[in-house]
């Protein structure tokens, strides 16, 4: 409240000023990316000082979502928003295609390897080829991967064959 | 953000999530579920939620620490599926996903007998895996054009995730069938334990034509799950098991003697202290 006159709530564009501060909230497990790079953000409605959140799950179980809603309400209650409610939706399904490209250069640069290509609409069989995956450290792409599932949901770990280091991957969903 | 922005595309492609605007009604945890919707999300939910709980046994005991990981993750994408649908089931009668969990019997629970079959040794569990999930993944794409938006934005998200999950079971059944004897052997015994527990997931109740363009009737998905279970048994040099067919009966609440065994380990904390938080 006390630092309402320089928020963005009282700027010419209430939306857009709620939506880059609730942009602004970064995934606690991967912290060089926001939710808007991530896809996550889908929806800001302003109504006076209130404000509406839609976001939307990386994965149906993934445990960091309750973890953003409550960054979200923090970040615009900070800013003199409210009250703030966040909402989830599951429809459409969050596909790695909706990450931004400045989300997937910060990705690399933060040593974990971007998602390669676009998520099939409807994969032939089970059992299927992939795209070489670049190694975020010397940029080779004779990498092999170690486990499809890596230290979280949405990456898998790889092994780099030229510099010898493991490293993550965003996996294509 | 921008009001009157074309409606989201269906598929993929390079979007921005800066306009897209969604409607009232896909939020789902807006609407609420009719009794045979929420039966029907019940049966979905249970399959899922006791799967999961099986896997969850396996977090320091698998074979390799990435397996463990796997299997982890696999369990959490479950325990996501789960936990939408008996949320969703739960509406119906003002329960929570916590109460469908936590304080339902034996006999209220609904899974089939597949999901409740042990862990047993690492072959075992791979077997159920693969069956699951190949079943699963052609449920979930069809019951993404289900009339209910709910389940339909479920299946649409899990389908995503469980292409994975037989993609992981999959690999592993070519690493057991072409590996050691040793290897092949319990997998063949794995193949013929479960067999028996295959055409359940594929029998139409009465509840399926009730919910006819809502539900998925499951006689539908044999002919896929068939196609791809024949490719990748050929791929693996595999017959197919001869074991007979159990009478199920999971869907009607009749269980063998595993269930109550995973029910009570899943269920003590939450009974033992209710309202328990941490």
């Amino acid at each position: 409240m006390a630092t309402s006159t320089r928020s963005s709530a009282v700027t010419a564009d209430p939306k857009a000023g709620a939506w880059a501060i609730a942009a602004s909230v970064v995934d606690p497990e991967i912290p060089v990316l926001t939710i808007e790079d991530l896809g996550v953000l889908r929806d800001v409605s302003v109504s006076g000082r209130a404000v509406s959140v839609v976001l939307t799950p990386t994965y149906s179980g993934c445990p960091a979502i309750e973890a953003i809603r409550d960054d979200v309400v923090t970040a615009l209650t900070q800013d003199g928003w409210g009250p703030v409610s966040v909402t989830f939706t599951l429809s459409p399904a969050w596909t790695t295609d909706w990450m931004s490209e400045a989300g997937k250069a910060k990705l690399h640069a933060y040593g974990i390897a971007a998602p390669t290509g676009s998520a099939p609409l409807r994969s032939a069989g089970p059992v299927r080829l992939r795209l070489s995956v670049k190694c975020p450290r010397c940029a080779s792409l004779r990498t092999r991967e170690l486990a499809r599932f890596g230290s979280t949901s949405c990456k898998a770990l790889y092994e780099c064959l030229d510099c010898l280091e493991p490293f993550d991957y965003f996996k294509v969903l | 953000m921008n009001d009157g922005a074309p409606a989201h595309p269906d598929g993929h492609g390079h979007v921005d999530v800066a306009k897209v605007t969604l409607s009232e009604e896909i939020v789902d945890r807006a609407s609420v579920a009719s009794t045979d919707v929420a039966e029907y999300a019940t049966w979905l939910g249970d399959d899922a939620l006791i799967l999961a709980q099986q896997l969850g046994w396996w977090i320091s005991r698998a074979p390799e620490l990435e397996e463990d990981i796997a299997l982890g993750n696999i369990a959490l994408d479950l325990i996501g599926h789960a936990r939408s649908f008996l949320h969703y089931a739960g509406t119906a009668t003002g329960r929570s996903e916590d109460d469908l969990a936590y304080f339902r019997d034996e006999h209220e629970f609904r899974s089939v007998h597949l999901v409740e079959q042990p862990n047993g040794d690492f072959a075992h569990t791979i077997v159920r895996q693969l069956l699951m999930s190949l079943y699963l993944f052609e449920l979930y794409r069809e019951l993404a054009g289900s009339a209910d938006a709910t389940l339909a934005a479920v299946a649409g998200k899990a389908e995503k995730e469980v292409d994975y999950h037989r993609d992981h079971a999959s690999q592993w059944i070519l690493r057991l069938a072409l590996g050691t004897e040793e290897s092949r052997e319990r997998l063949l015994v794995a193949l013929s334990d479960l067999w028996p527990y295959v055409e359940e997931l594929f029998r139409d109740e009465p509840l399926h034509d009730v919910l006819a363009g809502i539900a998925v009737r499951p006689s539908g998905l044999r002919e896929a799950f068939d196609r791809v279970l024949t490719d990748l048994f050929a791929e693996a040099e595999l017959a197919r098991p001869r074991t007979p067919t159990t009478s199920g009966g999971g869907r009607r609440g009749q269980h063998s003697e595993y269930l109550g065994y995973l029910l009570t380990e899943m269920q003590v904390l939450a009974r033992r202290h209710p309202g328990a938080t941490w």
